[in-house]
């Protein structure tokens, strides 16, 4: 066993520990065990969780760049309506015409933008990274349950991004139906050019995601059922887990309707099928296709899409609770009622999609039935708003770079869950459905509070994965900048979408409802602007940092979970000799009688006779 | 030329940044605080947090109160202005919840931020805090579901029997209107016959067609039941009429509708706003293809006299000659259009609605 005493990082005098001597690895330890592996088999087709959760990182970080310059430009449309953008032609070629942007070309930066912040960044980025990194690490298992499938899904995911990413370069264009791309528009090549090449690329990179998502979800199901160390039941599983856990079954089940009806709209496309199309005339001419609908289309879809919303989210939750308890020193509150919540909400997630549909002619009493669903989910949300208040309640709160990035989460995630019950009840929808209102709530709920949470997620478990830290007064500068950024960009957008302006818009100026927003459309693309550039202190440290870094200690924030038992930088196996076992749940932070303020979860009771509860001293025999 | 030396400005700027940054980090490790894991920066932050909620949240209450009036475009028909209540109702409950919720986040994290010597208080879990706010927010919510619940079904409801029936169609990228004439039965259409002068695809051989008009913007009384109904021929579309709250979507093969009643005619608004120019209107809000942000089409207002006077002086399609030729010749080439009113219902989408309102509708007003 590694360790089973608390260590302390004495090397910067950490807080309420006894400085028990350093249990030192030498840091060639694990080297040696596989020295003579080619690079090719040890960076690229990698087989370690670890070195493919980097990977995953790696391009989501790639992604999200180009996600937020792809952002940028349609704000700079929006915002300042009448300028002349001579000066993009040199990079955007023939889709600036006579100084101004083509408005099929806004359409695409906006679908092009959403695909890749939800699914490429926030699924494969977000989930693809942590669930990777933090499973085996967390359970206490040498690797994924199986390697060469995680393997192949990175690699899936990589072909996928390929694809998807040519497509920006293709002559008519990237596919520019919204990201949920409703037929007809995106089954017609007439009705937009985006539908022509661009979709079938989006298409095809979409299957490939679907493979990825299935065979990473897949592998994280099976490791953290089987794969659980000598102790680490179900109950002793850091929260973390159990989101990434939930996160991993609710995209077993709902990508695969996805990819069902990729599939039939690629019919529908290439081989005259009618599954959504019906009495089309488009471009003079009437089309053969007849009794397909358009709103099925919808229901499949969001059948995944709401899910999605779900799976962006929760491992960012999982995370969250897990860095808030750490940096309060506190056990987080209700760690049954985390789950439980978790698990109401992974449930409801399957029966609500449809709010997503209240005005497209689906029966209304679906949508009495819907709005029934939807608002119920609000309430397994606000728990998990209330216990991680109680977790910081008389805490001890240290604020650490990820710490900081967990309280903009909880705020930010209040302030768009909320919004959410307006858009739930059918009735109000009806007048916000499509207006920048519903843009406002899930840039919020999901878009910045899950940014937040995959920082927070970084700042965190750097040391672990680059056996280095990051700087943490750059990181400071990151978050206010961010955080105040954030809000200066979304509050405003209610206002704009509680006046009804529409979302997908080229240009409000045509109407006079929408026209009066002129100034506020200026200030909140200024806004998102510096908020887009703020990002690359991010970037600068994180790269500065893996190379450059001051070098971590083995549990630099004194954290109680299994991954800070490992070497600073683990081998391929994570631990050099046996295993840990697991005794407590992992939450032992501050624990009355304890010597220091935190008990790993490899500390057996027996070794803390001072702080174990009554029902512990029994465990303790 | 210029781009050039920007971007050189840009790249130095960035080395001088660099260099800084690691000169700090170098001054730090020689002056030791950059061992002392909890030092003044913790402060610094627990502090900005608080500044945070009281500027932060200044400045979001000023600029509301600042855009309210902007936010609040004025509403025109029954069902609104109770949306318009609820809608309020319901702001100001979750604006209740955001404040105390955000207000416990940013002084919790103020007042409980690390103290040398100070241990957190060992809390797991307190079953009965758990379920006081599992079951107080899930009666707001039963609640809020029970008022939203009782509005959308009388909203989505069938119209009254007498409602004032036109039709509008949606396509890249205008919008289309008709109205059903003196039989007041919307005639038939069938897509196959749609071409440059038969934009709606009237099939000619159904009577109840003949009389049917086209206009160029939609005119409704005043207080007056309509029930819009809705089709799209070609991809989807939304009718949007934000100072009616009426939305619906535009579904090609599958005709929607809304109904709501007008309660202020376009002169009485444009008075009440002191806008001579004012007008209502109505927008595409499901994204279509390039023209979707200029999908616009005027609404009219009227007084119920103004409007009967409006409707008999409209010409029926089968006094337009173009139209009529084209027919002809449509349904020559297809074979469609040839079984009357009977044959065309076969060929046609079948109506999703009730019966078209009566004669008296029209007699009434
Ligand atoms: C309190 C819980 C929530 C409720 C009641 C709720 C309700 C809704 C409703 C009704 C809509 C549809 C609005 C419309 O299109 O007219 C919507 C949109 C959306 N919500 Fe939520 N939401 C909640 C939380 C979340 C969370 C946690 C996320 C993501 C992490 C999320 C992400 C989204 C997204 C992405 C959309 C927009 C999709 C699109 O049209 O492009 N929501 N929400
Ligand atoms: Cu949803
Ligand atoms: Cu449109």
């Amino acid at each position: 066993m590694a360790t089973n005493l608390p260590v302390s990082a004495q090397s910067q005098g950490g807080v309420g520990t006894a400085p028990v001597p350093h249990t030192e690895h030498d840091d060639h330890l694990h080297d040696h065990e596989h020295h003579d592996q080619h690079w090719l088999w040890k960076y690229v087709f990698s087989q370690d969780h670890k070195m493919i959760a980097r990977q995953f990182l790696i391009t989501g970080i790639f992604w999200a760049v180009i996600g937020g310059v792809l952002s940028s430009l349609f704000r700079l449309q929006l915002g300042w309506p009448e300028a002349t953008l001579d000066w993009l032609q040199p990079i955007l070629g023939k889709w600036i015409e006579g100084g101004k942007l083509n408005p099929e070309f806004y359409l695409a930066l906006v679908t092009m933008h959403g695909t890749i912040m939800v699914f490429f960044v926030l699924t494969a980025g977000l989930s693809g990274t942590f669930s990777n990194f933090l499973i085996p690490l967390q359970v206490g298992a040498r690797d994924m349950a199986s390697g060469f499938m995680n393997m192949l899904s990175y690699w899936f995911f990589f072909l996928s991004s390929v694809v998807m990413f040519s497509s920006l370069f293709l002559e008519t264009g990237p596919a520019a139906a919204g990201w949920t791309i409703y037929p007809p528009l995106s089954a017609l090549p007439q009705a937009i050019s985006g539908s022509g090449t661009g979709m079938t690329m989006w298409l095809v990179s979409m299957v490939f995601f679907i493979v990825s998502q299935l065979l990473g979800g897949v592998n994280y199901v099976t490791t953290i059922i089987n794969m659980r160390t000598r102790g680490m039941s179900m109950s002793k599983l850091p929260l973390t887990i159990w989101a990434f856990f939930l996160t991993a079954i609710l995209g077993i089940l709902s990508f695969p309707v996805l990819f069902s009806a990729a599939l039939l709209l690629v019919f529908d496309r290439s081989f005259g099928t009618s599954f959504f199309l019906s009495d089309i005339y488009i471009a003079g001419q009437a089309l053969h296709n007849q009794g397909g609908s358009p709103v099925l289309f919808q229901h499949l879809f969001w059948f995944l899409g709401h899910p999605e919303v779900y799976i962006v989210i929760m491992p960012a939750m999982g995370m969250v609770s897990e860095i808030l308890a750490t940096n309060s020193r506190k056990p987080i509150f209700g760690y049954r009622a985390m789950i439980g919540s978790l698990i109401g909400i992974s449930l409801l997630s399957f029966v609500v999609w449809a709010h997503h549909m209240f005005v497209t002619g689906m029966n209304p009493f679906l949508g009495s039935v819907f709005m029934f669903l939807t608002l119920i989910i609000a309430v397994p949300s606000g728990v998990k708003v209330f216990n991680w208040l109680a977790t910081l309640w008389r805490g001890n709160i240290r604020f650490t770079a990820a710490m900081l990035f967990s309280v903009g989460f909880v705020s930010l995630f209040i302030s768009g869950g909320l919004t959410g019950i307006i858009l739930g009840n059918a009735t109000l929808d009806i007048q916000m459905h499509n207006t920048y209102f519903v843009v406002a709530h899930f840039h919020l709920v999901m878009g910045s509070s899950a940014f937040f949470g995959l920082f927070a997620g970084v700042y965190h478990w750097f040391p672990k994965m680059f056996g280095r830290m990051m700087d943490e007064k750059l990181g400071y500068i990151h978050f206010w900048l961010t955080f105040i950024g954030v809000y200066l960009v979304f509050m405003p957008m209610h206002y704009v979408g509680i006046a009804g302006f529409p979302r997908r818009y080229y240009s409000w100026t045509g109407f006079d409802a929408f026209s009066q927003f002129a100034d506020l459309n200026k200030f909140i693309s200024l806004a998102a602007i510096l908020a887009f550039f703020a990002q690359f202190v991010f970037i600068f440290n994180f790269f500065y940092s893996i190379f450059r870094g001051r070098r971590a200690t083995e549990n630099p924030w004194n954290s109680t979970t299994l991954e800070w038992t490992t070497p600073i930088e683990p081998g391929h196996g994570n631990w050099p000799g046996e295993i840990p076992a697991v005794y407590r749940w992992p939450y032992d932070y501050s624990k009355p009688g304890a010597e220091a303020d935190f008990i790993p979860q490899n500390v057996p009771y027996s070794q803390t006779p001072s702080s174990n509860l009554p029902y512990e001293r029994e465990l303790a025999e | 030329m210029t781009s050039l030396t920007i971007l050189l400005v840009l790249v130095l700027l960035l080395v001088v940044f660099g260099l800084l940054f690691r000169l700090q980090i170098l001054t730090a490790i020689f002056s030791g605080s950059y061992v002392r894991q909890i030092g003044t920066s913790n402060r610094v932050n627990a502090v900005l947090m608080l500044v945070f909620m009281v500027v932060g949240g200044a400045a979001f209450f000023w600029s509301f109160a600042e855009n309210f009036g902007k936010m609040n475009p004025p509403i025109a028909s029954i069902h609104g202005h109770a949306m318009e209540k609820m809608f309020w109702t319901t702001m100001t409950v979750i604006g209740v919840a955001f404040v105390l919720t955000q207000v416990l986040l940013f002084t919790y994290s103020y007042k409980y931020q690390h103290k040398d010597g100070r241990r957190a208080y060992f809390f797991s879990h307190n079953n009965k805090i758990e379920v006081i706010w599992t079951i107080i927010p899930a009666i707001v919510m039963a609640s809020l579901i029970f008022a939203g619940w009782k509005a959308w079904t009388r909203i989505t409801g069938p119209a009254p029997k007498d409602a004032v029936v036109l039709e509008v169609m949606g396509k890249q990228f205008n919008w289309l209107v008709r109205y059903p004439g003196r039989d007041m039965k919307l005639g038939v259409v069938n897509y196959r016959l749609i071409d440059a002068s038969n934009e709606f695809g009237f099939d000619l051989s159904d009577k109840a067609a003949m009389d049917d008009f086209v206009a160029p913007e939609v005119h409704v009384p005043k207080g007056h039941p309509v029930l819009i109904k809705i089709r799209s021929r070609d991809v989807l579309h939304a009718v949007y009429m934000p100072h009616f709250r009426v939305q619906m979507y535009a579904v090609p093969g599958m005709p929607t509708r809304f109904w709501f009643t007008p309660t202020a005619t376009t002169d009485e608004m444009r008075a009440k706003l002191g806008n001579p120019k004012f007008d209502y209107e109505l927008a595409c809000n499901q994204i279509c293809g390039k023209g979707h942000f200029a999908m616009k089409l005027k609404i009219v207002v009227d007084e119920p006299d103004d409007y009967v006077a409006w409707f008999a002086a409209q010409p029926p399609v089968s006094k337009n000659a173009d139209l009529m030729a084209s027919f002809k010749q449509m349904s020559q080439q297809t074979g469609l259009g040839k079984g009357g009113s009977q044959g065309a219902k076969e060929a046609a989408i079948e109506e999703a609605g009730e019966t078209p309102a009566p004669l008296s509708a029209q007699a009434s007003m």
